[in-house]
């Protein structure tokens, strides 16, 4: 394999993760919202919760984490770019 | 001279924000020595439309670079915040926590999926379009695909979406002019495009940056500070952590005073103006059963598909001068987002108890008409249509189903309600105004840069010197605006209704054609063009079946006429999976493509269109 087919490889795995913790966040979690708000978090029922500021707070981590980790697998094979480009 | 106003851009900002604070301590004062609402509100929109208009000529330029990307040098957190201004519209502000406030938990589908779309944005398509080079969204298309044909349906997607969501913000812009200048709704539409032609036509895309940054710091400051204050005068400083109770509260309040759905004929027969509503959704319970959670799941997945399918929003990252920082970027206009939205749930919290709580002074349900009714606040917006009190078992206390308000109000009338001086609401309407101005902004240039880089210089006039192409660009945004208010002074839909069929439209022809023109090397034009016409006319065929005011026909499985993305999709990947496997030859021009698809994949290097 060619370097920059490893490269393609490690990032769609990133991006099959990525996704998947989308899913979770965007989507499993309201599709068990009924049963969810009957816990609580910070005194708000949960599934409020979610919707109203996890899920939200979630992504946004989600979207540093995989800028970071992408820039590490450029970095990995070398496709990482100059400061000055 | 650029180099050095881009190095200068923090400081530039801090005055800035420092200058819109004394200027807000200035009214404050002005208010205490007596001048009038009136005043107040016209100064504090004047004021900041001015700024923009004088960011805009200040921005002018005469270089394609600069008027298409503005020059690929933004840095990574101002276009941030440029892209949280495009993105929060007039809707995002004005009637977002409204929706909350009536629409409760099931209406918070909308907070989810206009978040979590940005991971669509960034992990599939920002940072490949940014190697890519692109000037225009369809300009990806037309160049991945090849031929003039996909390029054209990729207009054609782009002016369907963009323009359903401009007339929506334009309405809102005069909406807003209208009540703070105190002229009718039909003139304000006008005023409202002369502010958003004044901040996009001399300079394009450098200009509607840096006014959007502005723009953002005034909304975002307009929309906080009430929830703040509003928090601390009951007693919890951070809202966002400590509302727990007061939603606890709610349930209680929704228990004792009950939660009725008023029969249409009830509704009529008391004279309720059209828009407005009454509370009968539970705040924070989720529906029960499948259906309910499918409708929540349904709006989620079309409202986040659309996000990344959205060509106002894609194009913002086609400014930062880097891939990495492209990828950076999209992680802070989400944080800039989440600074709003998170409050928004809050503001409705907030402002709902302060009307039903009667412990509190500013509580009206469960009080005599005629007490509710002496209240100023309360004759105002009787009096401009907004709110309404039918007192339909007679007994003359207030009830929870006969207080009616329009959804806009929740937020423009909640610093009243709370008792705030005006100038916070005069700074809520400049905040509006910038949030519905600064969207409007991004999609007319959109739909402009689509028509005269596409439409006119790649399949017209490809021998049309730099010179006329920006005149044309610049005519365009003039007849396109024009367009835009000419539509929204009819007023044919609602906001909320025209943003939603925007998301829809645009995840019907676009996301596939864009995603897989990444992903799937195989995927040929054939398939892409087979995809966005199919995927257009499945979902414009079955809104023009479910919708309202066209064949109102029964939606299947609840997907109605928000949600008709859900059919066009699907369709469009099918189709192009399908076509693309029948078409695709090994040949050279699939090589080609094959190579050109390596390079969008690497970020280093110049860029793919820089290249030829």
């Amino acid at each position: 394999m060619s370097n920059k087919e490893k490269h393609w490889d490690k990032t769609r795995g990133l991006m099959f993760i990525t996704l998947a913790l989308w899913f979770f966040f965007g989507y499993v979690i309201f599709m068990f919202g009924e049963s969810l708000n009957s816990a609580s978090f910070l005194g708000y029922p949960l599934a409020y919760y979610m919707c109203a500021q996890g899920s939200l707070l979630a992504f946004v981590i989600i979207l540093f984490w995989f800028a970071n980790k992408q820039e590490a697998i450029d970095e990995e094979f070398g496709f990482a770019e100059r400061e000055d480009n | 001279m650029k180099g050095k106003f881009i190095d200068n851009l923090p400081k530039i900002y801090g005055l800035y924000t420092g200058g819109f604070a004394a200027f807000i301590i200035l009214m404050a004062i002005a208010e205490q020595a007596g001048m009038t609402a009136k005043t107040i509100g016209i100064m504090f929109v004047a004021f900041t439309v001015f700024i923009y208009a004088l960011i805009g000529w200040l921005s002018r330029t005469v270089q394609v670079d600069a008027y298409y990307v503005a020059g690929r040098q933004v840095p990574t957190v101002f276009n941030g915040m440029a892209t949280a201004a495009d993105w929060m519209s007039g809707a995002s502000f004005v009637a977002m926590a409204g929706g909350i406030y009536f629409g409760g938990y099931t209406y918070m589908a909308f907070l989810v999926g206009w978040t979590g779309g940005y991971i669509l944005v960034s992990s599939l398509l920002a940072p490949y379009l940014r190697k890519f080079g692109c000037y225009t969204v369809p300009d990806f298309i037309g160049t991945r695909y090849g031929g003039n044909l996909a390029r054209f349906c990729a207009v054609v997607v782009l002016v369907l979406a963009s323009f359903t969501y401009v007339t929506a913000q334009i309405n809102a812009t005069g909406t807003i002019a209208s009540r703070a200048l105190g002229v009718p709704f039909e003139l304000g539409v006008w005023v409202g495009l002369i502010s958003i032609l004044m901040c996009s036509m001399l300079g394009g895309m450098r200009a509607v940056t840096w006014t959007q940054v502005a723009q953002y710091i005034v909304l975002i400051v307009a929309y906080l500070l009430p929830v703040f204050w509003m928090g601390a005068k009951l007693g919890n400083p951070f809202p966002h952590l400590m509302l727990g109770d007061e939603v606890a509260r709610l349930g209680e309040l929704e228990a004792q005073f009950g939660l009725v759905k008023n029969a249409a004929a009830d509704l009529k027969a008391a004279g309720v103006p059209g828009g407005l509503s009454s509370i009968s959704n539970s705040h924070a319970g989720v529906p029960a059963g499948g259906m309910a959670a499918w409708k929540f799941i349904s709006l989620v997945i079309c409202m986040m598909v659309g996000t990344a399918s959205l060509p106002h929003i894609l194009m913002r990252y086609f400014t930062t001068p880097s891939v990495k920082s492209a990828r950076k970027s999209v992680a802070w206009s989400l944080f800039f987002i989440f600074l709003l939205y998170s409050s928004a749930p809050m503001l409705a919290t907030l402002s709902k108890l302060q009307l039903m709580d009667p412990n509190l002074a500013t509580s009206i349900i469960g009080k005599s008409i005629a007490d509710v009714q002496a209240i100023q606040w309360v004759q105002d917006w009787t009096a401009a249509k907004q709110v309404f009190i039918a007192d339909f078992n007679g007994d003359g206390i207030l009830q929870l189903n006969e207080w009616f308000m329009r959804t806009g109000v929740v937020v423009l009338a909640t610093p009243e309600v709370a008792g705030l001086p005006y100038v916070i609401s005069g700074l809520v309407a400049a905040g509006g105004m910038a949030a519905a101005m600064s969207t409007a902004d991004g999609l007319v240039l959109a739909i402009a840069n689509a028509l005269s880089h596409d439409l006119y210089f790649k399949i017209i006039d490809p021998k049309a010197d730099v010179q006329k192409r920006l005149i044309v660009a610049r005519a365009l945004l003039i007849v396109i605006g024009a367009a835009g208010a000419f539509v929204a002074s009819m007023r044919l839909t609602s906001i909320l209704g025209a943003v939603a069929w925007a998301f829809d439209f645009a995840m019907s022809g676009l996301f596939f054609p864009l995603v897989l023109g990444v992903w799937w090397k195989k995927a040929t034009r054939q398939g892409a063009i087979a995809g966005m016409i199919g995927g257009l006319t499945a979902g414009t065929a079955y809104l023009i079946y479910v919708g309202p005011k066209f064949m109102a026909q029964t939606p299947w499985l609840g997907i109605d006429h928000l949600r008709f993305g859900i059919i066009g999709a699907p369709v469009c990947l099918i189709l192009m999976v399908i076509v693309s496997m029948m078409t695709y030859k090994n040949d050279a021009e699939a090589k080609a493509i094959s190579a050109m698809l390596d390079e969008t994949r690497i970020p280093v290097g110049k860029t793919v269109l820089g290249q030829k």
